[in-house]
């Protein structure tokens, strides 16, 4: 135990004493959530809009006031033809154009109903499926406005009841994507600091050649593998104390949760990571090859995580290998503590896995760390 | 068969990388107190057959022990009686003369107080005074590798094994080092060092000379040289190491 405390003393000498590396520890991680949060967003605004309105008529005019009324959309242009518009999407100065074909009030009128040519630039088909969206509910509103007004003229004409849906969004009302994205970011910082520390901490070690040095020492393997990475996981928790603070002041996410249980879950994730960063380094001569591989794992673990797209949506394939991806479960887990105020019983499945994996992952890298080759 | 007085027992001792053998059946014996050298040119295997005697390296073949423990399956028990000067100075360049003492007798189990009359001792004999509390990093080179041999000796232990300890450092801090070394030689604690100055050699008790992963010759430097009929161990070794 006084061996421990003896690593433990030196390793925090040396990380304060390091004087690149505190901002690289502290201040880069938080200047990222306050601009990955901000920036992070499914939200689409500011989609550059034209149209061609070849009917020309109030309703057709009036349909283009409902673009420029919304948020969403800049109506830059009125093109004269189709060709037009096509090219503008082509050069990608508009991102979407309607064409409104000739009668189409008058085929509106009679027919109650007409088709209108909505062109999308699909290239980020995502983003074309929310503009879509944006588009039809635009047009839908109008066209109901529409109907309205026939009905005024002839009562005598039963009409089918339309059905509309009203969405309520559970623990994120108003769909505010920063309260959804900065548990998130907070917990993708907290796991590639504390990954690339102690990954490169034990390496570097054998850099220098100290490695040796401790290794020709009676020091049990386990003391050591302690010592070492006792000061990252502080160093983990103060991010995420610091992280959660940032959140409340600068973003007013809510905890609705209970605080002590995300730490105590974040005590047990953190040790994942940090065996993992040990087990690089024993398979790692220098600090360039464990930066390599932190960085392999840790971009799959990003796009993997269910952070930027919902894990429902991957590949049977992909999802069964979330399942091996701790950011998977943190960046669950937080959420559900911060924003639906979920308790023990609610994540118990879940930290019950980040549990095991703890225990298989700093059992592998005590294993693999070798004092006698 | 272990005399009682031979700290170090090597017998038919190889390390095989692949086809190649580093280190090829060498055997010895180094008696207690003894100033051991250990001689060879680069690649000879020298610092290969060292990690296997501190216990850092397993042996492919062949028996020995170091302070009567075994090297396959005792190697915590050798490290706790040896202490180790690699050639790659290994003290913590960011971390101050006394926090490395501290440090160091520290992992090696030592009391609070032990370590403090520890680190005064060493402290006014290295003359280090001024510059306890300086990060490693600012010391001339010639201090730091005393510093380095004094700190592997601070657990007292029975053998101190050096790797080329005087590599890069000028003449007079070499003269002052092979001082501390006989100083240590005379309070009881057997040296086993290797070295490419043939200089130095003539100090030692006996050394061995490896060639290409084997002994070719043990004995005092005076027999050496008799026997290869030369007036300097560098002439000795040349013959050898030329083959």
């Amino acid at each position: 135990m006084k061996i421990i405390l003896y690593i433990i003393k030196k390793e925090f000498k040396q990380i304060f004493r390091n004087k690149g590396m505190l901002p690289i520890i502290f201040i880069l991680p938080l200047l990222q959530l306050v601009i990955l949060s901000n920036a992070a967003t499914y939200e689409i605004k500011n989609i550059q809009f034209g149209y061609v309105d070849a009917d020309n008529s109030s309703t057709s005019r009036e349909l283009i006031e409902q673009f420029e009324a919304s948020t969403y959309f800049n109506v830059s242009e009125k093109f004269p033809s189709e060709k037009e518009a096509s090219q503008a999407m082509q050069e990608g100065t508009i991102d979407a154009y309607l064409n409104i074909p000739t009668h189409f009030e008058r085929d509106l009128q009679k027919d109650k109903t007409k088709g209108i040519g909505v062109f999308i630039d699909a290239i980020d088909g995502s983003a074309a499926g929310v503009i879509n969206v944006y588009i039809t509910q635009i047009i839908q509103n109008y066209n109901k406005n529409i109907v309205a007004d026939l009905i005024q003229i002839s009562d005598t004409v039963q009409k089918p009841n339309s059905i509309e849906s009203i969405p309520l969004f559970w623990y994120n009302q108003t769909l505010n994507y920063k309260t959804f994205m900065v548990p998130g970011i907070l917990v993708l910082l907290v796991t590639m600091i504390t990954l690339f520390l102690s990954g490169m901490n034990i390496v570097r070690e054998k850099e220098i050649g100290t490695l040796e040095q401790i290794n020709v020492t009676p020091i049990r393997k386990s003391h050591f593998i302690i010592g070492k990475l006792f000061p990252f996981w502080i160093i983990g928790m103060g991010l995420l104390t610091i992280g959660l603070i940032l959140a409340k002041v600068i973003f007013n996410t809510p905890m609705l949760g209970n605080l002590g249980l995300l730490y105590a879950y974040t005590s047990v994730y953190i040790l994942v990571i940090l065996g993992m960063g040990l087990f690089i380094s024993n398979f790692t001569d220098t600090q360039q090859q464990a930066m390599f591989i932190a960085w392999f794992f840790i971009v799959i673990f990003i796009l993997m995580s269910g952070l930027f797209t919902p894990i429902e949506s991957m590949p049977k394939w992909a999802q069964i290998l979330t399942e091996f991806n701790p950011i998977k479960y943190f960046v669950e887990i937080i959420r559900m503590v911060m924003l639906k105020g979920s308790g023990f019983v609610d994540i118990f499945p879940l930290a019950i896995k980040t549990l095991a994996y703890a225990i298989v992952m700093n059992g592998l890298a005590v294993w693999s760390y070798k004092k006698t080759t | 068969m272990m005399k009682d007085n031979n700290v170090i027992q090597v017998e038919n001792l190889s390390k095989l990388f692949g086809d190649f053998a580093a280190v090829n059946q060498i055997s010895f014996q180094v008696k207690a107190g003894e100033i051991f050298g250990f001689l060879g040119a680069n690649g000879a295997g020298k610092t290969t057959a060292m990690k296997m005697l501190i216990g850092i390296s397993s042996p492919t073949s062949g028996k020995a022990t170091v302070a009567g423990f075994d090297v396959y399956k005792e190697t915590e028990s050798i490290k706790k009686n040896i202490g180790y000067m690699s050639q790659k100075f290994a003290l913590y360049d960011d971390l101050t003369v006394k926090e490395n003492i501290t440090f160091f007798g520290g992992i090696y189990g030592l009391s609070k107080k032990q370590i403090e009359h520890k680190r005064r001792e060493l402290v006014e004999e290295l003359g280090l005074q001024e510059v306890t509390n300086s990060l490693v990093a600012s010391l001339p080179l010639g201090w730091k590798q005393k510093l380095a041999f004094s700190v592997s000796l601070l657990h007292e232990p029975k053998i101190v094994f050096l790797d080329e300890p005087t590599g890069g450092v000028d003449p007079i801090t070499r003269r002052q080092f092979w001082e501390m070394i006989y100083k240590a030689a005379h309070n009881g604690t057997t040296i086993f060092v290797t070295t490419h100055y043939m200089d130095e050699a003539e100090y030692c008790d006996r050394v061995s000379i490896m060639v290409d992963g084997k002994i070719e010759a043990l004995d005092t430097p005076k027999k050496l040289k008799e026997h290869y009929k030369t007036d300097t161990m560098n002439d000795v070794f040349l013959k050898l190491a030329r083959g």
